[in-house]
């Protein structure tokens, strides 16, 4: 086996949510902090185990520091599929890279961490002392440790079925831990405004995670609702703008989301979420705007848009229209006096986000959104696509049983000229998304082939 | 409404074009809000600025020690930074309007939001 001369081995240990989101999550923070993702797997698949190469200890907790799918990280000095294989593995693990943590001023604990199986205390204690070989010349002290080395036991993901023995046994010095723990205190459930389809928190972070959003950006929403995504991007440093055709909900009025109450309050409105996470500063304006008609001067200075488009299903999908288009019973927003039509079908809302995107992002800049799908006729040709922008990643999270949704992440590579706005509508590969236009028939047909069948059974 | 969002926008009523930018600033209720002075925010910012359209919306706020551009080595002239932010991100407009400078139309600010929409008819190229 090749030793690799100026990467370190470290082993992430990634929590088991949002599975295939965590990849890309992995790769855009290690992108964004100067590393490049390499591995010696060619795909992790289910496992909560990932062996990557970094080239600097300081990547890898600028990495912690900002990811939502990742529980852990450990310099790795050894693993096997056997308690020998990896003393073997420990024992060529070169020496002068213990020894600055095993000095005798220094203070260590040993951890035992078991998954998919319980050990008994004995059981840990053999294990701890199996690995008296190694050079440890500190003190234990088991309340506050200068360093933390952990033995990570991999039983499998099958709990109706644990095995004898770990299929992959890791040895490594805790580094840091992810930041998990902002998806509790950023829960939906504590926050203050909430409308009907805010974002679960960790997806919130994930998002702005795939759109490497850093310090000192301008972070855009065009469809920003209550302002759940800019509170994930607020936290990580980057200022904040958000559109939303709802009069009512940029301004935090009507009716609220949350059961048992029926008005909103006066603290219910975006800059007051912002607010209660002490992120107030990084508001930077909210506006009533179609997000098919901008008003952004011309120009590149969003450094990502990341945004939850409505799918039609409990929020409408509008934009501004003329007098003849308005549907019977349909109330005008009144503060507006501008009439709003229900008829913006969803392909030609993400032609205008993709077009959109292309042309105010800066080079470099991440587009995030979410592509509704209708599963049984979902293939890759009905992504969008542009030619200003390079697809990096598609996640798919089910939502229903025949529908999903998908976190989709471009890059802006090419500078926008105008004729882009009219080269892809010639093209094939966008046509096929046309049939979503018709995602709110199909994701309500499962509902009315079963009332139907109901109904017909009833009669019999 | 804060003069850097000011500063982006413009009119997109059919037909206007560039010509839509500035938008005519007028404000019946501005407040001053305290935002944390971040030096590296403003000066990411300051390339961004287009100074005649803030110089024409400060003046109509009567706002002063506005710097008339961008000076020599300014990332780091705290000085300079600190009135940047002061004019771009501290001067809320709570009350007003935003007219387009070409076709008239008015785009009213209320609790310090401006509302952008038009009508179809409005928009249609």
């Amino acid at each position: 086996m090749a030793l690799s001369c100026s990467l370190n081995r470290y082993l992430l240990l990634m929590a088991q949510e949002h599975l295939e989101f965590r990849l890309p999550e992995i790769k855009s923070l290690l992108s964004l902090f100067g590393g490049q993702f390499i591995s010696s797997q060619e795909t992790y698949g289910k496992s909560p185990f990932w062996i990557l190469s970094i080239p600097s200890e300081d990547i890898a907790r600028n990495l912690m520091k900002r990811t939502v799918c990742a529980k852990s990280i450990f310099e790795l000095w050894g693993h096997g599929k056997s308690p020998e294989e990896l003393y073997n593995s420990l024992k060529n693990y070169p020496v002068e890279k213990m020894v600055p943590f095993l000095h005798s001023d220094s203070t260590y604990k040993i951890k035992i961490h078991t998954f998919n199986k319980t050990l008994t205390q004995e059981e840990k204690v053999k294990r701890i002392d199996a690995l008296a070989f190694l050079p440890f010349e500190g003190k234990v002290n088991l309340k506050k440790p200068q360093h933390i080395f952990s033995v990570l036991e991999d039983y499998g993901l099958d709990p109706n079925c644990i095995p004898e023995n770990p299929h992959n046994i890791y040895f490594g010095r805790w580094i840091a831990d992810g930041q998990r723990e902002l998806i509790e205190s950023y829960s939906v459930k504590k926050r203050h405004f909430i409308g009907n389809t805010s974002m679960d928190a960790g997806l919130s972070f994930i998002m702005a995670n795939h759109g490497k959003v850093k310090e000192n950006d301008i972070v855009f929403d065009p469809f920003v609702g209550t302002g759940g995504l800019l509170i994930a991007s607020a936290h990580f440093g980057a200022y904040v703008y958000g559109t939303d055709i709802d009069y009512n909900t940029v301004h935090g009025l009507g009716k609220a989301s949350r059961k048992n109450q029926k008005w909103r309050g006066p603290d219910e409105n975006i800059r007051a979420n912002l607010r209660q996470y002490g992120l107030e500063k990084y508001y930077l304006d909210v506006l009533v705007s179609d997000a098919s008609k901008p008003s952004w001067r011309k120009g590149t200075y969003f450094d990502a848009i990341i945004t939850d488009p409505p799918y039609g299903i409990r929020e409408s999908t509008r934009r501004t229209g003329s007098q003849k288009e308005i549907p019977k019973g349909m109330e005008k927003c009144p503060e507006s006096h501008v009439p709003v039509s229900l008829s913006y079908h969803l392909s030609d809302m993400f032609f205008d986000l993709l077009n959109f995107a292309a042309e105010t992002l800066v080079l470099g800049g991440r587009l995030v959104y979410w592509l509704p799908v209708y599963t049984p006729e979902y293939t890759e040709e009905m992504v969008p696509w542009h030619p200003c922008l390079k697809l990096i990643s598609n996640c798919e999270q089910k939502l229903s049983s025949h529908t999903s949704r998908r976190l989709i992440t471009m890059e802006k590579v090419k500078k926008f000229e105008n004729r882009d706005q009219y080269s892809h509508l010639l093209s094939d590969h966008f046509l096929p998304y046309q049939g979503h236009n018709s995602f709110r028939e199909k994701y309500f047909s499962g509902v009315t082939k079963r009332i139907a069948k109901e109904e017909k059974s009833s009669q019999e | 409404m804060k003069l850097l969002t000011h500063n982006l926008l413009s009119s997109h009523v059919r037909g206007v074009g560039p010509r839509g930018f500035p938008l005519r600033l007028q404000a019946t209720e501005v407040r001053i809000n305290p935002v944390e002075f971040n030096p590296d925010f403003v000066a990411r910012m300051i390339p961004k600025v287009e100074w005649a359209a803030l110089l024409e919306a400060a003046d109509t706020l009567h706002l002063v020690e506005v710097p008339k551009g961008p000076i020599e080595g300014y990332e780091h002239d705290e000085k300079f930074l600190r009135q940047m932010h002061h004019v771009l991100l501290e001067v809320d407009v709570l009350e007003g309007t935003l007219q387009c400078p070409e076709s008239g139309r008015l785009f009213p600010i209320n609790r310090g939001i401006p509302n952008m929409l038009l009508s179809d008819e409005e928009t249609k190229t």
